[in-house]
């Protein structure tokens, strides 16, 4: 069917005519494109012809008017009308072909019987002898006639000639006869036929029955083609009213339809659209196409690509307009959505070069950041190692000059320690690496610890007071370590500027105030507003708003005169806010200054003094004997000298220690600390006594203190210092062992710590049980094995070792058993046996302790392999299962450092 | 600037929790972020790119300890395996410490198949934990760039 039409000159024709949209070259490829649009769809397409007329709606009556009245319509009537022109034309041709061959034969057939008669000519002469011939035929008669006026000269030669006889001539006169009939018969037959095409040519001149083929085909391909498009067609007239449409929606009628314009049939968003379209169509009278969406209750969401086009009539008037929409829904998601990808990617990528610019930027910032706190923090350490040695040194027998010096030298180191410190706590807090603990604490004892300390170094005629209302609780939960540093910082600061007069600390509750957010609001929450006040030199106006800033001083005249860093109102206004709370500034010059922090802390439940041992709380005041010092509200310390140094004690926490005193008073010492080094209470009296002692000489250890507060808070507990203290003493008495004159300060400080050893191999593991340790305020040696463990047993006293169970070369219940057959047997035979190769040590000092029994918690993975009940039997004291967690490793070590 | 931070810390507390649910870790990371702030601020990266440079070690060992076909030493591998749990159930790696149970059981019961299985499966869970780590550090890290600080998450 569709070659045929392929073929068909009319049928190409008409769809060009019908089908303008497409290209040009349709043509011979109209096959083609059906194929490559609906490659599947061959049998049924067949199908869907049979009722193709039924779906088809079209308004028959008016269609042909239209296509009268119409230049397309009449366009196409007239190209029908030519192609059948055409080949009536060509059928006229083709007769007349016909009928010239006839002609010519005819006249062929005349020449011959010219050719006869000339031949007969002499006859003439006597005419008698043919008279039937001249009767019956008057044809040939007359044929006679007409030779013989055409051949006179003939008859001439005829006359002449001579004749044999008259039967002969007779008989010959008969067959020429005869060859003139059959001749005359054929004439005859020629003619008939003649007269039979010229009858059928007559017949097939009626053009109606070939037109309406035709026409039936054009349809029936239209249908087949536009059946399942999704393409709806229609015509409108000058109102826009339908007068014809092409697959319409399948719920509506035709009356739903014809007749009625765009805005009656359809309801919702693009209607009125498409009929404003359609109406500037029409006044433009420009054929233009346009996509509409169309948003309606009967067919919801769809994109129509709508084509409209004027229609004239024949007097080029617009009658009306043709209409064709394919639906585009889906492309026009597509497009839609690509369009969207795009823009997307083109955001995206956008974003990512931003990204990769403030990526690059930011982490230049923080390599500097880094940088800055790893270099701090390498400086620190032998700074740490060069004081200390100092200090150590400081110790030693030198004269007034090399003591001068060495007091300058110190306090230099010490001021670029605190730089150090400041500087790393300040990028901890920026960088947000700095948490906060929520530990219970006295704050009453805070003061009081803080004062003290301050009062120990104090070197001016002052008065340090600590004021502390009723209705401040006893036991709060808070960073006491941060809070110490701040009220450290504030009351150094307070000291430094202030030169007569009082400096002091006063502490009440307030209500909420109102820079807190409702968030923070809670039952169980107190805000303690804390006054640190002097009457110092105070701080001009135009200085305040710089004072908290990094580096800043209140002015150049100020950093000449009084030092320091400059960074510690930064810190403190910056760990305050840290902790939710405010800090700010009242001041009058030459009268004082006042510094208050307001903060939130959270009231704890109980104050029972048991509850109180966590590792954290600098505050171990209940060691001490006051029964009353947990409620006291007031404390003063006041410049007489006594006073001072009798409540300095905890400054010796701050590591550095007058040994000078020692030696006035070392038997005292010695009772007092090392005979009992485990037995904490009653120790700060020993501390104390011990200050007594010393104070006259102790002046030029007193600036070590200062504003060191916060250089190593959370060890710093009385019994740690005192039992340092101890053995400092110890060291000092016995003119120093080797090992300790090398070793650094902050050394000499571990030597006094209970001596741990964790024995595990696997490095993740030590990594992080140190960093905990480190956290808890110990330091502990490593072994990675049994033999290990063995060695280091026999080498160092330890006080606790932490073994794991697991572990190559020796496992730790090995290990254990070995160290218990030791501690029994006081001799390293059994581990010898088991192949452990047992170094000898210049430093026996393990051996001391033999009998007592060390304690070995077992580090287990809680598997079958490593079950407690092994442990204990292989001479375990108990055991952590892993992993180890910070609350596990401090349980653990109450339980046997205390 | 305010929203970007707020936003960014909003996008690690539930990165974070998200990481808990589905099991990637456990209370024991946590642990270690309680560690992290005394003088050593990347101390989880460190210990957790100590332990991803563990894993790769260690099941590379395995992976070498398996390949000897029809010799293969069950009880190196184990050592391996027990090694990796110690170090995942340190730093909180739930799911590989899971896998490494099972893989130890495969170990001691000489299971071949189970083996090979454990440890591409410890494998992949090792990376995707690496790749998933990376982008919490990467967050933690836009957040200080930001100006903001690293939101305390609980669990």
């Amino acid at each position: 069917m569709v070659c045929e039409m392929e073929t068909d000159q009319i049928e190409e024709m008409d769809v060009e005519v019908l089908s303008s949209m497409w290209p040009d070259d349709v043509g011979t490829q109209a096959d083609n494109q059906f194929n490559v649009e609906k490659p599947a769809g061959d049998s049924d397409t067949l199908k869907e012809v049979d009722i193709a007329e039924k779906r088809t709606m079209a308004d028959l009556k008016r269609l042909p008017e239209l296509l009268n009245t119409t230049d397309q319509g009449s366009s196409q009537l007239t190209n029908l009308v030519r192609q059948w022109e055409y080949m009536q034309d060509h059928a006229v041709r083709l007769l007349r072909e016909e009928l010239k061959i006839l002609t010519r034969q005819r006249e062929e057939a005349e020449a011959k019987e010219l050719k006869i008669i000339e031949e007969h000519n002499f006859e003439t002469e006597e005419p008698e002898n043919v008279p039937v011939l001249d009767e019956t035929s008057h044809l040939f008669r007359r044929f006679r006639q007409k030779k013989r006026d055409e051949l006179v000269d003939s008859k001439r030669v005829v006359i002449d000639e001579e004749f044999d006889t008259v039967a002969y001539w007779k008989q010959k006169a008969l067959s020429l006869e005869k060859m003139l009939e059959a001749s005359t018969e054929r004439e005859r037959r020629l003619i008939e036929k003649l007269n039979e095409s010229l009858k059928t040519m007559e017949s097939h001149s009626a053009p109606v029955e070939e037109l309406t083929q035709n026409l039936k085909r054009a349809e029936g391909f239209l249908h087949f083609i536009l059946q399942n498009a999704p393409i709806v067609m229609g015509h409108q007239d000058k109102d826009l009213r339908y007068l014809f449409i092409y697959n319409k929606f399948p719920s509506l009628r035709e009356q739903d339809i014809l007749g009625k314009t765009d805005v009656e049939i359809f309801h919702g968003g693009g209607v009125k659209e498409s009929e404003d379209f359609k109406r500037e169509v029409l006044e433009k009278g420009k054929a233009s196409k346009r996509e509409i969406t169309f948003e309606t209750e009967l067919f919801g969401s769809k994109t129509f690509l709508i084509y409209v086009e004027p229609v004239y009539n024949k007097a080029r008037e617009k009658i009306g307009i043709n209409y064709m929409g394919m639906e585009v829904t889906d492309q026009v998601r597509k497009r839609e959505k690509m369009a969207k990808l795009r823009e997307d990617n083109a955001v995206r990528k956008a974003m990512e070069s931003e990204l990769t610019k403030t990526i690059h930027i930011t982490e230049e910032t923080m390599r500097a950041k880094q940088m800055l706190a790893t270099m701090s923090h390498e400086i620190r350490s032998p700074l740490s190692g060069v004081v200390g040695m100092a200090e150590i040194l400081s110790t030693t027998k030198l004269d007034k000059e090399q003591r001068q010096l060495l007091n300058v030298m110190i306090s230099s180191g010490d001021l670029v320690l605190q730089l150090i410190n400041d500087i790393l706590d300040l990028s901890k807090v920026e960088s947000g690496v700095m948490k906060l603990e929520a530990t219970k604490f006295r704050p009453r004892e805070v003061v009081k610890h803080v004062l003290q300390t301050a009062a120990a170094s104090l070197k001016k005629d002052l008065t340090l007071e600590g004021n502390i209302a009723d209705e401040v609780p006893i036991l709060v939960v808070g960073d006491v370590l941060r809070i110490r540093q701040i009220l450290t910082n504030l009351i150094s600061n307070a000291i430094k500027f202030t030169h007569r007069g009082k400096v002091g600390i006063k502490l009440k509750v307030i209500s909420q105030p109102s820079f807190a957010s409702d968030k923070e609001q809670n039952e169980t929450s107190v805000w303690i507003c804390c006054d640190v006040y002097d009457t110092g030199i105070g701080i001009p106006e135009n200085a305040l708003p710089c004072l908290f800033k990094k580096y800043m001083q209140a002015s150049a005249d100020h950093a000449r005169k009084y030092g320091g860093t400059g960074l510690g109102l930064a810190i403190c206004k910056q760990l305050v806010e840290l902790m939710g709370g405010q800090l700010t500034v009242t001041s009058q010059v030459n009268l004082g200054s006042t510094f208050t922090f307001i903060l939130p802390y959270k009231v704890a439940t109980s104050d029972d003094h048991s509850d109180d041992q966590d590792e954290f709380s600098d505050m171990v005041d209940h060691h001490q004997p006051e029964p009353d010092d947990t409620t006291e509200g007031y404390f003063q310390f006041k410049p007489l000298l006594g006073s001072i140094y009798s409540n300095g004690g905890p400054v010796m926490s701050n590591n550095f220690l007058p040994h000078k005193a020692m030696l006035t008073s070392p038997i005292k010492l010695i009772n007092g600390s090392v005979a009992d080094p485990s037995n904490s209470s009653g120790q700060s009296q020993t501390v104390q006594v011990e200050n007594g002692g010393y104070m006259d000489e102790s002046e030029s250890a007193h600036q070590y203190g200062n504003g060191n507060g916060h250089r190593c808070p959370s060890k710093e507990s009385e019994s740690c210092s005192s039992s340092q203290a101890s053995s400092e003493m110890e060291s000092e008495l016995t003119v120093s062992s080797p090992r300790e004159e090398e070793k650094t300060e902050t050394e000499v400080k571990e030597t006094s710590q209970p001596k741990i050893l964790l024995v595990e191999d696997n490095k993740i593991n030590i990594m992080v049980a140190k960093s905990m340790m480190k956290q808890l305020g110990y330091t502990m040696d490593i072994a990675n094995n049994g033999v290990e463990a063995i060695n280091a047993v026999k080498d160092t006293s330890y006080d606790l070792v932490l073994m794991d169970v697991c572990m190559p070369v020796m496992d730790g219940l090995k290990a254990t058993r070995l160290i218990r057959s030791y501690e029994e047997s006081g001799n390293w035979d059994a581990a010898i046996e088991a192949g452990v190769d047992i170094k000898t040590s210049e430093n026996d000092q393990g051996c001391e302790r033999s009998t007592d029994r060390l304690p070995i918690v077992a580090m287990t993975a809680n598997t079958l392999a490593e079950s407690s009940e092994e442990c204990y039997a292989n001479g375990m004291d108990s055991f952590i299962s892993k992993p180890v967690t910070l609350q596990k490793l401090k349980e653990c070590l109450q339980q046997y450092l205390q | 600037m305010d929203t970007l931070v707020s936003q960014l810390q909003r996008q690690f507390r539930d990165y974070t929790i998200s990481l808990y649910h589905q099991g990637f870790l456990d209370d024991q990371f946590t642990e270690l972020k309680k560690l992290q702030d005394e003088c050593s601020p990347d101390f989880v990266a460190e210990v957790v790119s100590l332990f991803f440079e563990d894993c790769e070690k260690l099941i590379g060992n395995m992976a070498r300890a398996l390949d000897q076909t029809g010799n293969v030493d069950f009880s190196l591998v184990g050592s391996s395996v027990h090694q990796l749990k110690g170090s995942s159930s340190s730093v909180g790696a739930k799911r590989v410490k899971g896998l490494c149970v099972t893989f130890k059981e495969c170990c001691d019961s000489q299971n071949f198949e189970g083996c090979v299985r454990c440890l591409q499966q410890v494998d992949i869970e090792y990376k995707s934990l690496k790749a998933k780590l990376q982008d919490l550090f990467s967050l933690e890290q836009q957040i200080v760039q930001a100006g903001g600080r690293i939101p305390q998450v609980d669990i």
